[in-house]
C-alpha cells in the first residue's frame, strides 16, 4: 500500500546551528535507509508557507488565497510517499523520521482511482 | 440477537454457544476472508442456523467447530455468488476446517487478532470499545448504544467508520510484534477496564444492559490472561474486576439505591472471587514489576478480605493510594488517596487533601466526599452545601438518592 507521510513542523522554530545539522543528518540518514529498504518512493522539502497559494473553485470561479489553507503554527513542511505492507509499518518507518520528535507526521494512505 | 431469548434446551444451548464463541467464529472469518462485515454476517447466519437445525439434529459435540464451518461454507458460497475474488476463494477452498486446527502453542490466535486490531491506537479510543463489545462479544448496535447513551444511528456511524478506517487505512489483523506488545496491551486493558466501569458505576441513569458489561469485561480480562499469563498487569487487572465485582451483589438495597462499602452485607460479597483475585494480586506482585492495575488490585484485595468495615487495613490502602498517585498521578487518584488518609488518619487529615485536589470542581464525588468529611467532623452547615453542589452535579439516579438521604441527615442533626 501507498501511504503519504505530510510532515509537519513549526516553521517558527529556530534551531541552533547544532541542532539544525543533527536534524539533517538524521533526515539525511533517515532517507538513505528507507531509500535501501525500496520503502520510500518520492519525497521533498516544500518551501515555506509564505510561498503558499491556496486554490479553491467556487459556483464557477477561481478563487486564489494567498498562504496555506489553515492558520495554524504547524504547516506541512515536506512528504514523502512511501510503499509499505500495512499502516503498521507505515507507523513504524514514519515513527522514526526526526520530525516526528519535532513536529507531527500524517501518514494517510492513497486513494487510487476506480477503488471504492 | 434473537439466539439470546432461547427458552428451549436448545435455544439454551445456541445462546451459551453465542457468549462463548462468537468472537472465535467472527475471528477466524475474518482471518480467511479478510472483510469484517462479511465475517459478522456469516457468523450471524451459522447462529441462525443452529437455531433451526439444533433441535431437529440435536447440539453437536463440538459447537464451535460447527459453527465455524458453517459459517465458512456460508462465506464461501457468497463469495462465489458474487464477483469472485480469486484470491480469497483459494484461500477458503484451500482451507481446512479451521476450527479443529490447534492453535500456535495452544493460544486461541485469531480471537486474540481480533482483540488486538479492534484495540488499535490508530482508532478513536471510543471506537475501539464499541469494536470490542460488536466484533468480540456479539453485543447489536442498538445494546452498545444504550451502554453508551448514545443514539443508535450515532452508534452505527461510529462502527462503520471504524470498520472502514481498518479496511482502508491497512490496519493490520494480527497481534503486535513483540516491540509493540506491551504498549498495545496496555490500550486493550484500558478497554476492558472502561468497559467493566461502564457497567460498574453506571455514569447516568439505569440500564439493564449495563450490569452485564461487567461480566463480559471479566471474561475477556479472563481470556487476555490466559493469552498472556506472564505480563503482571493483565493478571492485574482480572484481579482487580473479580475483586469489584465480587461485592457487586452488596452494592445496592432492595430499593437499588447504592450502599457505602462501609455499610456493605458482607455475608453477600462472593468468597470465591474475592479468594482468586487475592491470589491473582500475591502472583503479580510477586513478580515485582507493579503497575496501576496491580496496585488498584492490592487496594480491593485489602477491602475485600477484611472481615469487618472496622478491620479494613487502612494505613496499608493509603500507602497503596500513595503508589498508585506517583504511577499514575491524576486528581481522582488524590481524591481516593484522601479519603483512604481520612480513614488511616482522621477526617481532618483527609479534608486537607481533599482542599488541595485541584480539576475536579466539576466532579459530584468530590463535593459528596468533602461532604461526608465535614459531617464526620460537625460541621454540617458545611457539610450541606457539599452535599447540594453534589447533587447538582450527579446524575446516576442511586447516586442522588444516596446524597439526598445524607444531606437529609444532616439537615435533621442540625
Amino acid at each position: 500500500m501507498h501511504y503519504l507521510m505530510l510532515i509537519c513542523g513549526n516553521e517558527e522554530w529556530e534551531p541552533s546551528p547544532a541542532e539544525l545539522a543533527a536534524v539533517i543528518a538524521d533526515t539525511e540518514a533517515w532517507v538513505k535507509e528507507m531509500d535501501g529498504r525500496g520503502v520510500r518512493r518520492f519525497g521533498d522539502r516544500l518551501r515555506p508557507t509564505g510561498t503558499a497559494t491556496t486554490v479553491r473553485v467556487r459556483d464557477g470561479e477561481t478563487l486564489l488565497s494567498d498562504g496555506p489553507f489553515a492558520e495554524t503554527k504547524e504547516q506541512i513542511l515536506g512528504f514523502d510517499l512511501i510503499d509499505c505492507a500495512d499502516l503498521e509499518e507505515a507507523l513504524d518507518i514514519a515513527s522514526r523520521h526526526p520530525s516526528a520528535r519535532l513536529g507531527s507526521i500524517e501518514v494517510r494512505p492513497l486513494w487510487p482511482f476506480g477503488e471504492d | 440477537m434473537a439466539v439470546r431469548g432461547g427458552l428451549t434446551e436448545t435455544g439454551r444451548a445456541v445462546a451459551a454457544a453465542f457468549r462463548e464463541e462468537w468472537g472465535r467464529v467472527v475471528a477466524t472469518l475474518i482471518r480467511m476472508t479478510g472483510d469484517w462485515d462479511l465475517a459478522e454476517e456469516c457468523a450471524q447466519e451459522a447462529f441462525a442456523r443452529a437455531l433451526e437445525r439444533w433441535p431437529r439434529d440435536g447440539v453437536p459435540r463440538r459447537p464451535g467447530a460447527w459453527l465455524t464451518t458453517t459459517a465458512r461454507n456460508h462465506a464461501l458460497n457468497r463469495i462465489r455468488r458474487g464477483k469472485t475474488e480469486t484470491a480469497k476463494l483459494r484461500e477458503l477452498g484451500t482451507m481446512a476446517d479451521t476450527s479443529a486446527r490447534p492453535d500456535q502453542g495452544g493460544l486461541p490466535d485469531d480471537r486474540l487478532r481480533l482483540i488486538y486490531t479492534c484495540c488499535h491506537p490508530a482508532l478513536p479510543v471510543e471506537a475501539r470499545v464499541a469494536l470490542t463489545l460488536r466484533t468480540v462479544l456479539g453485543l447489536t448496535t442498538g445494546e452498545i448504544a444504550r451502554a453508551f447513551l448514545v443514539a443508535e444511528p450515532a452508534m452505527a456511524q461510529r462502527l462503520v467508520r471504524a470498520k472502514r478506517k481498518i479496511r482502508q487505512a491497512g490496519v493490520p489483523y494480527r497481534v503486535p510484534p513483540a516491540h509493540l506488545l506491551a504498549e498495545r496491551t496496555a490500550s486493550v486493558l484500558g478497554v476492558v477496564y472502561l468497559l467493566f466501569n461502564e457497567g460498574y458505576a453506571a455514569t447516568e441513569g439505569s440500564d439493564p444492559v449495563r450490569s452485564g458489561l461487567c461480566g463480559e469485561a471479566i471474561r475477556l480480562a479472563r481470556l487476555l490472561h490466559d493469552l498472556a499469563p506472564d505480563d503482571p498487569e493483565v493478571t492485574g487487572l482480572l484481579a482487580l474486576l473479580l475483586l469489584q465485582h465480587s461485592r457487586h451483589a452488596a452494592r445496592t438495597d432492595g430499593a437499588g439505591d447504592l450502599v457505602a462499602l462501609e455499610d456493605q452485607d458482607r455475608s453477600r460479597w462472593d468468597r470465591a472471587a474475592i479468594a482468586e483475585g487475592a491470589a491473582l494480586v500475591d502472583e503479580a506482585l510477586r513478580r515485582g514489576e507493579p503497575g496501576p492495575y496491580q496496585v488498584q488490585a492490592a487496594i480491593a484485595a485489602c477491602h475485600g478480605t477484611a472481615r469487618t468495615a472496622g478491620e479494613t487495613d487502612w494505613p496499608q490502602i493509603a500507602a497503596l493510594y500513595g503508589r498508585l498517585e506517583a504511577m499514575s498521578p491524576g486528581p481522582v487518584v488524590r481524591l481516593n488517596r484522601a479519603v483512604a488518609v481520612a480513614m488511616a488518619d482522621g477526617a481532618l487529615a483527609g479534608l486537607a487533601l481533599v482542599d488541595r485536589v485541584e480539576g475536579l470542581e466539576g466532579y459530584h464525588l468530590l463535593h459528596a466526599t468533602r461532604a461526608d468529611l465535614l459531617r464526620r467532623l460537625g460541621r454540617r452547615e458545611e457539610a450541606a452545601a457539599a452535599y447540594r453542589e453534589a447533587l447538582a452535579l450527579s446524575r446516576a439516579d442511586a447516586d442522588r438518592r444516596y446524597l439526598a438521604r445524607r444531606l437529609g441527615e444532616v439537615r435533621r442533626a442540625g
